[in-house]
């Protein structure tokens, strides 16, 4: 009983944690819009918090560098199971304009494995929205296989 | 009094973006920092050597997404300097436009992170909601919230019709109001007082020797906007830069604030500005650039400057960018020493840090 | 400008009361770059050049006459493996780069050997 409420309420009010992994900016400036007044998604039981352990979804924008990789990392390994990732714009998810450059190493999905793309150059509030809605599907399936 | 190190960032609560300072802490007093960047070096200069200078005004918008505009208008300056292109008035005066559409998102973007920085959660929302508005012009005027890419090598590619210019007028006057309705709270409160005021001092001196631009020089007193200069549209309008002298993370608060009611002011005269008739949009570019060139332009964040090369061919041979956030940096590890460690959060921020542009 | 003036010129421009803006390099040959000093005063830049430096010499760092010059200084070495002597704070081709890069990003078929 005890168990499924702690079930339910993992996957009823996820809490988000974002990292800025060499983007331009755009991306980050729109998951946090997503969090004030105008799309507020603490109403869907949404926190962003700033400590990985605390975390269960992991919002991640933009590209990989060589020196960010091991950040990424890092901070994935120190989420607890299960979780979701979800690469947020053009940036997480191939490199976007930057692929070419000499320091980028490509998408979110080459370091760690990625769950949710949102797409967008930068993307909008509404689709970060979509995504994480569609990346808690994905989450809560990680939590019933978990048991 | 033993010396202990302690890691700030890269991943902060209170911060959007990586930077990592190695704080020199004795007890409760950081007595030196330390910088480590390259969490969001991408090499962009580097970009140009892969595409032509046309789609580099794609790549310069997306070295801040922030003040992605102002990026890309610096950028075509520049090539339309070197190439002698006549932007139409028109265009000029559209491009005010949205630089200061820009300048205001960005700098209510950045005292919601300050208020939020020092635990002032309310206020943060509540700028952001003001926020809100701007984005919804330019998504109605460019089709895009934040990178709103109007600009084209030769002027721009959207038009304002007199409906759009009307509804933009009415949005600045509630925008105007609401700002007004919170500005004692964002100067005069309490407890933003208390966390800003003596926080961070950077003197006249200091300010000009370390090569600090925009609004952190400017809270110290020196009266330097690169808007003086006049490029682009701004020949046509009146300005008077925005100055403090306390040079303390207050002065800065005031100073950014104090130029959203002045971006107002800007947009409105140049929507008075817009010419009759003449319903040119762009110049015709024909040919490579050729030579060199050197540009500063002022953004939200301070001076940029673009430096470029090149040779008569479809790419150029170089581009060199100096972002205001680099030239901040060295300010900032003056700004630190001596201050207590819970204040460091606060102080990183009022400079206003751009780590994507700083790095590129 | 020459690599043995470079020091005191830039000391008279900050006599002058100039702002130190940026510096910029440009290759002119496979291993030679132009380095530009930017500066700042009452609104007007003025430029000082210092001509074909050869990349594998070294530049004397201009960080001890202007503090703010170690960032550019910094960032040139990374993208073009330029050496500067006498550096304020010396980061060591890692500002922007990771260690493990050993590839001089701006400059053709040039690579790195990592030193301690």
């Amino acid at each position: 009983m005890f168990k499924s409420l702690i079930k339910n309420s993992r996957a009823k009010s996820p809490w988000i944690m974002h990292f800025d992994c060499g983007s331009c900016n755009g991306c980050d400036i729109e998951v946090l819009a997503c969090l004030t007044p105008l799309y507020d998604v603490e109403r869907f039981g949404v926190v962003n918090v700033g400590n990985p352990k605390h975390a269960d979804v992991l919002l991640v924008t933009g590209t990989v560098n060589h020196r960010n990789k091991k950040v990424l990392k890092n901070l994935y390994d120190q989420m607890p199971e299960p979780k979701a990732v979800i690469a947020i714009g053009a940036c997480g998810a191939t490199g976007g304009v930057f692929r070419d450059a000499y320091n980028v190493v490509g998408g979110v999905d080459k370091v760690i494995p990625v769950d949710v793309y949102v797409p967008g150059c930068p993307a909008k509030p509404e689709a970060i929205i979509d995504g994480v809605v569609e990346g808690l599907k994905k989450f809560q399936q990680k939590v019933e296989q978990a048991g | 009094m033993a010396r202990t190190v302690i890691p700030f960032g890269p991943q902060h609560p209170v911060l959007p973006e990586p930077i990592h300072l190695k704080l020199v802490v004795e007890d409760e007093i950081v007595k030196e920092a330390v910088p480590a960047l390259g969490y969001v070096h991408r090499g962009l200069e580097m970009l140009v050597a892969k595409r032509d200078y046309h789609q580099m005004i794609q790549v310069c918008e997306r070295v801040c997404g922030i003040c992605s505009m102002i990026h890309a208008v610096c950028y075509s300056q520049t090539i339309e300097e070197m190439m002698g292109i006549e932007v139409p008035k028109r265009a000029q005066v559209l491009r005010v436009i949205w630089s200061e559409l820009h300048r205001m998102h960005s700098h209510l973007l950045w005292l919601g992170l300050f208020a939020d920085a020092f635990g002032f959660e309310a206020l943060f929302m509540q700028i952001w909601k003001i926020r809100e508005r701007i984005l919804d012009i330019n998504e109605a005027t460019a089709g895009n919230r934040v990178i709103v890419s109007v600009n084209v090598i030769g002027g721009v590619r959207a038009d304002l019709n007199p409906e759009q210019r009307d509804w933009i007028e009415s949005e600045l006057k509630i925008i105007e109001k609401e700002l007004k309705e919170i500005q004692s709270t964002v100067l005069n409160d309490y407890t933003v007082k208390a966390r800003t005021v003596g926080k961070g001092i950077l003197t006249y001196e200091q300010a000009w020797e370390l090569g600090a631009a925009g609004p952190t020089l400017r809270g110290s007193g020196v009266k330097s906007d690169m808007r003086m200069l006049k490029y682009g549209g701004y020949k046509l309008l009146d300005f008077e830069p925005v100055v403090e002298t306390a040079g303390d993370s207050w002065a800065r608060a005031a100073v950014r604030f104090r130029e959203v009611l002045q971006s107002i002011d800007l947009v409105r005269q140049a929507i008075a500005k817009i010419p009759r008739g003449d319903r040119d949009l762009a110049a015709k570019v024909k040919g490579n650039p050729e030579g060199e060139a050197f540009m500063r332009v002022e953004q939200p964040r301070g001076e940029c400057v673009y430096y470029i090369k090149a040779s008569g061919k479809k790419n150029l041979d170089r581009m060199r960018i100096r972002t205001p956030t680099f030239a901040n940096v060295p300010p900032l590890l003056a700004m630190v020493p001596n201050c207590e460690l819970a204040d460091v959060p606060v102080i990183v921020l009022s400079i206003d840090p751009c780590i994507s542009c700083t790095e590129r | 400008m020459t690599r043995d003036n470079l020091v005191s010129e830039v000391m008279n421009m900050k006599n002058e009361g100039c702002r130190f803006v940026t510096m910029s390099t440009v290759l002119t040959a496979e291993d030679a770059v132009d380095v530009l000093y930017h500066f700042e005063k009452d609104f007007e830049v003025t430029h000082l050049r210092l001509a074909d430096q050869p990349l594998a010499e070294p530049v004397p760092s201009i960080s001890g006459v202007y503090f703010c010059a170690m960032l550019a200084e910094n960032e040139l070495r990374d993208l073009f493996g330029m050496r500067f002597t006498g550096l304020v704070l010396d980061f060591n081709r890692t500002l922007f780069l990771d260690e493990e890069v050993t590839t001089v990003p701006l400059v053709n078929n040039c690579k790195i050997t990592p030193t301690n």
